[in-house]
């Protein structure tokens, strides 16, 4: 038998339909590859009984004819997505013991339409990080290796996330991505993880960092896969006052070849300073890549670029600020005890909230008060309209917009966070459009001097993920990336 | 003219404005489907929403959003068709969400009037800033253990309008009548039920003092003083404190007080300097509230008559005198009470005189408005219909009246079992006449040589002795004639 935790989706989809293998035996497979690369730190929790019981329903489905989109593919679920009846941390320590009594919208989806859950996987606490070093539950180190032989990063938030799918310990993964928390990481770990327009995927019963940014999507090792798994996850949810109520299409359809025509954007304001030479390089051959295929490339103006970062770091601190409140010790997860209400407020979450998160909530808090709102939060809230009227004004001119991901391949444990600054500057170029609320996908284009993978970022119109898809599918076909985690190559 | 305040140095002016919270009538709670039935048992309405639980969104309940409208409506304001939900930012245990939502910069409401009815018959227009929809917060219980308290969250996520005046009102009494007034719009419209004793409508007041005309003072808020007494005692109880104390040479602190029920005085709550920071901001989880014009002239043209119209209409239609009209509209009840005894037919001063007079007088005794009348429009007509008909006089018909309310029995039927019939049979009278006049021969000469007002004794004991039941116009006629000899 082929090493199943090595297919794709849309292989293992195809290989449960013609019956190759059964779904248990493909969730088994994925089981023990959980177990044997713990020493990664990708899952907070592992549910393999649940996953059985789920394979083995899809296996009955199955034999009858029936069965979903995602029948008996088993997934790992970022630890930010409510999941009934199994721990739900947000990587913090503040939602110790935290069982929901509810589902999230996006899970429930994946669940209706056939899929396994293999677990809960890691991040960084409450999705604030860029390098999955924030998690109460210990960093997750990367599959990839750099020539120094030091543990690297999986990138963030998603780090369990890409971890686990570019291990082969699942098929695919949900993200979250509020600053480029599923593009970054998915460029650091050589995989494909697709932003879908904000309002695409409900975010009823997701824990929220920032309400205004938060938004699921699929991460996966091919373009196609994340296709097939965003039209499950996607879809009007009423109970989601920001979702947004229009069809769901057959992204997997998108996936023509054909972007003949088609015009992609090259913005001059994301040639930084200081760019690496690589970074510069990769991005470069995507354009030849797109122009190859018949593409025109037009280069095009984002005029407030630069002002996107620090937008964000306001904008993204004030929400969480307050959608963090509600952690008091008061109805679940962790409380200290303190002679006081506000002494057990105090206790409960300076204990429970880690650096970051605190660091957050203090700047958010800060950005909101009175005498600094017109100063900071008003004046951000108005740039980001001047940034989401750049995209809006491009997209006129343009079908596509390519970008790269990061700044750089994956760093060590370690490294850049001595400094949030540096961290954050991770985030450069998925920021702008998180904050105009567009779809971005990251496709792995090849590796840098450190023989690390390098994602390209396709930025669409808000709802045109299939056009993206479609570029995304090309792209991915010119670059050819098969280079395996070192992890995998048994160099490690 | 107005309410002013000796002071030792001179005059002093109140300048009060009130923000009132009404919980709205709805099912269902401002951004959640738990239910709002008030008296359940504790944490028995709340759904995770409401708890604050990770991942819970908000979705406005459309309900909520019409009844504001409606009220809005009715109070002559401004409907905004966009209008904004924020978040106001504060820690409390009652507050599972560690924020409340509120509407900050843009309420779904704007400007409006309410004509106030002034005990002298006079009205007055106050203004209304705004009226916009927020969240209750749930409740904390001191009382149910030595050293801890309990959090019900029922309450948590209901629905309440904020209803803010200017600073129009000048005395306790205009500040009653407003929210009387209000009570009564609201009620007319059923967004709120106005039971300030369950809590479902509570009122801050605003309130400085100046010397007349002069620029406002300071001012002071007191929280949750919830009963029309108790404002009053309130604005009475703190602007003697603040004119004692700027007599004395001191300043008023801008400040937060509070009603102390028990002792009947305001007591220092939180200074300007402890006031909190509630760093609001737009609500991510919720789009701008966007209501469609044609909607909102729907719900315009849906509304029922307010009072003010009313009133007018009463006092035009049936020529009833303000006081009147005024008391008919207070409640909608009384008014179609009113209407329902009138019936088209009846004589409208006198139903009035009797609608207001005995029954609400009556029912007045025990706490009661006509909802609880034992005695029906159709009954009470009745009653007016003997009269009319010359069947009772008006004094039978108060004895007649007093045995409907406590028989409920119709007062037709009361007449015949009781033998009240008027007496009409002028041979009868003119006996009776005979010896009233026989009995008092010393008065009928008196009369005769000129002392006039002894009529009204001689038709009095003409009457008595009749057992009330003579008809008064012809004792008045055969009396006088037979006085002249």
């Amino acid at each position: 038998m082929t090493n199943l935790t090595h297919l794709t989706l849309a292989a293992a989809r195809d290989g449960l339909r013609a019956k190759a293998f059964t779904a248990v035996e493909l969730t088994e497979a994925h089981i023990r590859a959980v177990e044997a690369n713990r020493a990664l730190n990708a899952f907070i929790t592992e549910t393999p009984d649940r996953a059985l019981d789920m394979a083995r329903q899809s296996d009955a489905r199955l034999a009858k004819g029936e069965g979903g989109p995602m029948e008996g593919l088993p997934l790992a679920i970022k630890d930010l997505f409510c999941t009934k009846g199994v721990l739900t941390t947000a990587a913090s320590h503040i939602l110790d013991g935290f069982h929901p009594q509810y589902e999230s919208s996006v899970t429930a989806n994946l669940w209706r339409d056939g899929a396994v859950m293999l677990g809960k996987v890691n991040l960084d606490e409450f999705a604030m990080g860029s390098a999955n070093i924030t998690s109460y539950y210990g960093p997750v180190k990367s599959p990839w290796r750099r020539a120094d032989g030091k543990d690297l990063v999986p990138g963030g938030s998603s780090g369990g996330s890409a971890a686990a799918v570019a291990a082969r310990m699942a098929l695919a993964a949900t993200g979250t991505d509020t600053g480029g928390s599923i593009r970054q990481p998915a460029s650091f770990v050589g995989i494909v993880g697709l932003k879908p327009t904000y309002g695409r995927c409900s975010r009823w019963g997701t824990v929220a960092f920032a309400s205004s940014l938060d938004q699921a999507g699929p991460m996966t090792r091919t373009v196609r896969d994340a296709a097939i798994m965003l039209r499950s996850m996607a879809g009007f949810d009423p109970k989601d006052s920001t979702s947004v109520d229009t069809p769901v299409p057959d992204y997997e359809a998108a996936l023509t070849g054909d972007i003949r025509g088609l015009k992609v954007g090259i913005p001059r304001e994301y040639r930084v300073d200081g760019m690496p030479a690589e970074i510069e390089r990769v991005w470069q051959q995507g354009i030849d890549w797109l122009r190859q295929a018949g593409a025109e490339i037009v280069d095009i103006s984002l005029p407030h670029t630069k002002y996107a970062l620090p937008t964000y770091y306001i904008v993204a601190p004030a929400e969480c600020s307050s959608n963090l409140a509600r952690y008091d010790g008061v109805r679940f997860g962790l409380r200290v005890e303190g002679k006081s209400l506000n002494e057990m407020y105090e206790n409960t979450r300076a204990e429970g909230f880690g650096a970051e998160v605190r660091r957050r909530i203090l700047i958010g808090t800060y950005v909101l008060s009175a005498g600094y709102y017109d100063a900071y939060y008003k004046k951000a809230q108005q740039i980001r309209s001047l940034i989401a009227r750049d995209f809006a004004e491009a997209h006129k001119q343009v079908d596509i917009i390519l970008t790269p991901t990061a700044p750089s391949t994956a760093f060590a444990v370690g490294e850049n966070d001595d400094d949030p600054v540096k961290m954050y500057l991770n985030d450069v170029f998925t920021v702008p459009a998180s904050l105009a609320g567009l779809p971005g996908i990251s496709v792995p284009a090849g590796l840098g001097e450190d023989g690390l993978p390098l994602g390209l970022q396709l930025i669409g119109r808000p709802f045109d993920e299939e056009t993206m898809i479609r570029v995304a599918g090309v792209m991915e076909a010119a670059a050819g990336f098969t280079a395996l985690p070192h992890l995998l190559r048994g160099e490690v | 003219m107005g309410y002013i305040i000796k002071g030792e140095t001179g005059d002093w002016e109140l300048v009060i404005g009130l923000e009132v919270h009404a919980q709205v009538i709805s099912k269902a709670k401002l951004f959640s489907g738990a239910a709002t039935e008030f008296g359940a048992e504790p944490n028995t309405q709340v759904s995770f929403i409401d708890a604050g639980f990770p991942g819970m969104l908000p979705v406005i309940n459309s309900v909520a959003v019409e009844q504001a409208v409606k009220t809005g409506l009715g109070l002559n304001a401004q409907i905004n068709l966009t209008s904004v939900f924020d978040r106001k930012n504060y820690f409390y245990a009652d507050l599972p969400q560690g924020y409340q939502i509120s509407q900050y910069q843009q309420p779904i409401v704007g400007a409006g009037t309410i004509e106030i009815d002034l005990p002298d018959g006079s009205t007055k227009s106050i203004g209304i800033t705004r009226l916009h929809l927020e969240q209750d917060a749930g409740k904390s219980l001191h009382d149910q253990h030595p050293s801890l308290s309990y959090i019900d969250l029922n309450r948590a996520g209901v629905a309440l309008m904020e209803i803010v005046s200017e600073p129009d009102i000048r005395s306790p009494e205009e500040a009653a009548a407003y929210i009387r007034k209000l009570r009564t719009i609201l009620r007319y419209i059923g967004s709120c039920d106005g039971n300030m004793d369950e809590g479902s409508m509570r009122c801050d007041v605003n309130l400085s003092v100046r010397r007349p005309g002069a620029p406002y003072g300071t001012r002071c808020e007191i929280k949750n003083v919830n009963s029309i007494r108790f404002v009053m005692q309130a604005i009475e109880y703190e602007a003697q404190r603040q004119v004692e104390i700027l007599e004395a040479g001191g300043t008023i602190d801008q400040e937060t007080r509070l009603w102390d029920t028990g002792k009947g005085i305001t007591r220092s709550m939180r200074s300007k300097e402890e006031a909190h920071d509630y760093r609001y901001f737009p609500d991510p989880d919720l789009l701008p509230l966007v209501l469609d014009a044609a909607w909102v002239e729907g719900l315009k043209a849906g509304l029922p008559e307010l009072p003010d119209a009313k009133k007018r209409r009463f006092m035009e239609q049936y020529k009833l005198p303000a006081y009147d009209a005024g008391v008919l509209v207070a409640e909608k009840a009384r008014g179609d009470f009113y209407e329902a005894v009138v019936a088209g037919r009846r004589d409208p001063k006198l139903s009035a005189n009797w609608m207001i007079t005995e029954l609400l007088g009556a029912l007045n005794k025990t706490g009661k408005d006509v909802e609880d009348s034992p005695i029906s429009a159709d009954a009470l007509g009745g009653l007016l219909d003997l009269m009319a008909d010359n069947t009772i006089n008006g004094r039978i018909a108060k004895d007649v009246f007093a045995e409907m309310l406590a028989t409920g029995k119709p007062a037709a039927q009361i007449v015949d079992e009781k033998g009240l019939r008027q007496v009409t049979d002028t041979g009868a009278i003119e006996r009776t006449i005979d010896e009233v006049m026989a009995a008092n021969a010393d008065k009928v000469a008196e009369y005769r040589s000129g002392k006039d007002k002894l009529f009204g004794f001689f038709v009095g004991q003409v009457i008595k002795a009749s057992g009330g039941k003579a008809n008064p116009a012809a004792v008045n006629e055969l009396l006088r004639a037979k006085l002249q000899g």
